[in-house]
């Protein structure tokens, strides 16, 4: 079993019949996910790459029974998107857009501590388990079915770890992009328990950066969890300067525990093994595998 | 996104805040004229910057005094404005290099009883917005948290409830108001609110907020910020933007929705993803060198904004050799390349060149770079991208 997604999630696609939603479900179908169907308001009743569109999340659940949801909603309806979805009391909800307003995730929020609802991101690349379900803008062909528990804030670097990690044969479990905005859903240690306390996944990559405390309570959970799964680390911006926005609306140092080196401290301390650097992600788990 | 302090008091105002009557001036003679319609006879000129510290700030050159000036006639004001404008301010905030002063803001001054602390931002930990308020006003609140913790008042607002009035009138006992200045800083607060929440803010941070000698409360400086996502929704916020406080390289870039910050070094990195961008800086760092920015062209970068990206790359004067790091996930390496290649040749490619291309269609990308002649060094991946720049760029320099 991987965490979160399986080869049955059964997948609904909000923002379906725009550029993104269309380009990204071609591609999730051609990988073998499951896709079951769309949302596009006023399209309901059409057929959208050989799949039902309907109005609302409402239909499309009572329909599909859909497992998760993905969304490409543009910025503007993105929040209420998720909050549909939350509403449709859909247990997977996978945001995608970048650029939402900080404040719409502030009331997100409060829908979703209110639920049952799992929320990855937004501003992520998504989540995959290779071979089984990729839902998101990953590049399928660079995985491989392994060993390997991924989460991380940053898309590209993600594609490095999981790039280095297939070449030394290792492979992945499961990949989780949490994303780069300040107020999210699911955070570094709600994927790491699962990771732990998933059979099918041996080790750990946990990639973080400048911004927020997240990869410092990452590490304390790690530490106190006394998990014998080996975790590789790396924190991104150690060459940021204080105060700057580097691209993620979350990446950006405010106090002196959002800095890479308080993170990477704090990492070392909770028996996180470091990268030496981001080409050395895959080498230095390997190492640890075979030590 | 930051605006001066004369628009956010207007802004502040609009939702109901106190504020001194005051008039924004370009030149000295405004500064005379706008004394001379204000009320009361001390009037305050502000040097408008987005830096903090502009009073205990000091300007480049044979000028005494910081970039906030109390004067007693209009003919002071004018003064004091020909002392100030189009020279550089330097504050703690500004660095060394300082910010020209291009406007100022000429305000009624007021007799001041005591000084307040009053601001509101997002706490990305608590998940909500948060009200910070201190007894401890008119100085820095960075001072204040290290030196005395126990004056600043955190209250976190629940987003599904909002601002209650309750906590406002127990911030306020915290900080030490009595009687009928309570009720007014529930106003002071609900305008404070009001404007953070509609105009999608992230900060809005008032200090002083001053009890004047007659009693009443009155916002005497003020400083926003805007969430860069939500300006979308307000397009009056976008139009206060002062494209003399922005650097024009970051300006440029914005203009095709590339994200740039420009740094210190001389390394120009052209990357895909804001992670990615920062561990190629930081690689950069570690084999010795320094980037020159952190540029991310973003997922579906364009042959025109990777063209966007070069050009700001080799107009920087302090860039001796760039680094082209790019994983192709959705984005095909034969598009990056043929951007890569048309944007040398137009640009002119007068510095070393490393490229590192991975993901989708990386041999067809190679490939191109290969027989296009361009004068580019290949790489095989991160670590060895960030050597071979290195290398190019101190061996051309030894010659």
């Amino acid at each position: 079993m991987s965490i979160l997604v399986d080869k049955d999630t059964k997948v609904l696609v909000q923002g379906f019949t725009g550029a993104h939603g269309t380009f990204h479900s071609e591609q999730a179908i051609a990988y073998g996910t499951k896709v079951v169907g769309g949302v596009t308001p006023g399209r309901g009743g059409d057929t959208h790459l050989g799949l039902p569109v309907f109005d609302t999340m409402e239909q499309a659940r009572a329909a599909t029974h859909a497992d998760a949801t993905v969304i490409y909603v543009p910025p503007p309806g993105a929040a209420d998107a998720i909050i549909e979805a939350i509403a449709a009391e859909t247990p997977l909800i996978i945001c995608i857009t970048e650029g939402i307003p900080v404040q719409d995730m502030l009331r997100v929020r409060v829908a979703l501590d209110r639920s049952k609802s799992l929320l990855v991101g937004p501003n992520c690349p998504g989540v995959i388990t290779p071979d089984a379900c990729k839902i998101g803008i990953m590049p399928g062909q660079i995985h491989r079915r392994g060993g390997v528990g991924i989460v991380s804030r940053s898309g590209t670097l993600t594609y490095e770890a999981v790039a280095q990690t297939s070449d030394l044969g290792l492979g992945q479990s499961t990949c989780v992009g949490i994303g780069g905005d300040p107020i999210k859903g699911m955070d570094f240690i709600d994927v790491l328990e699962r990771f732990v306390a998933d059979p099918e996944t041996d080790s750990m990559i946990i990639i973080g950066e400048i911004g927020g405390v997240s990869e410092i309570e990452a590490a304390q959970f790690l530490r106190d969890s006394r998990t014998k799964k080996p975790v590789v680390g790396l924190v991104a911006g150690i060459t940021a300067p204080p105060g700057r926005r580097m691209g993620h609306a979350g990446a950006v140092i405010s106090g002196g525990e959002e800095t890479a080196e308080a993170k990477i401290e704090a990492m070392r301390a909770a028996g996180i093994h470091i990268a030496p650097s981001p080409a050395e992600m895959g080498r230095t788990l390997l190492s640890l595998l075979k030590g | 996104m930051n605006i001066h302090e004369y628009q956010a008091k207007a802004l502040l105002k609009r939702y109901g805040m106190n504020v001194p009557p005051g008039v924004v001036v370009h030149s000295p003679g405004e500064a005379r004229d706008a004394a001379k319609t204000l009320p009361g006879s001390v009037f305050v000129v502000k040097a408008q910057i987005h830096a903090g510290g502009r009073g205990a700030g000091h300007f480049l050159g044979e000028s005494s005094g910081g970039g906030v000036r109390l004067v007693k006639t209009p003919e002071e004001a004018k003064a004091a404005a020909y002392d100030m404008l189009d020279r550089t301010l330097v504050t703690r905030q500004t660095g060394p290099a300082g910010r020209v002063v291009r406007r100022l803001y000429v305000e009624a001054g007021c007799a001041i009883d005591r000084e307040l602390y009053l601001s509101l931002l997002i706490d990305r930990v608590a998940r909500r917005i948060t009200v910070v308020a201190s007894d401890a006003g008119g100085m820095s609140i960075e001072d204040v948290a290290e030196k005395t913790p126990e004056r600043i008042y955190k209250v976190p607002v629940d987003p599904a409830l909002g601002l209650s009035d309750y906590q406002s009138r127990d911030i306020a006992v915290k900080i030490g108001l009595t009687g009928q200045l309570i009720r007014e800083f529930v106003q002071v607060m609900r305008a404070a609110y009001t404007a953070f929440t509609t105009l999608d803010a992230a900060l809005v941070e008032i200090n002083p907020l001053v009890v004047t000698k007659e009693g009443t409360l009155l916002a005497l400086d003020a400083k926003m910020g805007f969430d860069d996502n939500g300006l979308f929704r307000h397009k009056e916020i976008e139009e206060l933007r002062d494209p003399n406080e922005e650097d024009p390289r970051e300006r440029e870039a914005a203009r095709f929705g590339l994200s740039y910050v420009g740094l210190e070094g001389t390394i120009g990195c052209m990357v895909n993803g804001a992670g990615l961008a920062m561990a190629t800086m930081d690689i950069i760092h570690s084999e010795g060198e320094s980037p020159a920015n952190f540029l991310d062209v973003g997922g579906g970068a364009s042959r025109e904004r990777v063209g966007a990206a070069f050009r700001i790359l080799l107009g920087d004067p302090s860039v001796e050799g760039v680094l082209v790091n790019i994983f192709g996930g959705i984005m095909r390496c034969d598009i990056i390349a043929e951007a890569v290649i048309s944007a040398c040749r137009e640009v002119g490619l007068k510095t070393p060149l490393v490229v590192r291309l991975a993901g989708t269609k990386v041999e067809e990308g190679l490939k191109m770079i290969e027989e296009s002649g361009l004068d580019a060094i290949v790489a095989e991946d991160l670590g060895d991208a960030a050597r071979k720049i290195v290398a190019a760029v101190r061996s051309r320099r030894a010659a």
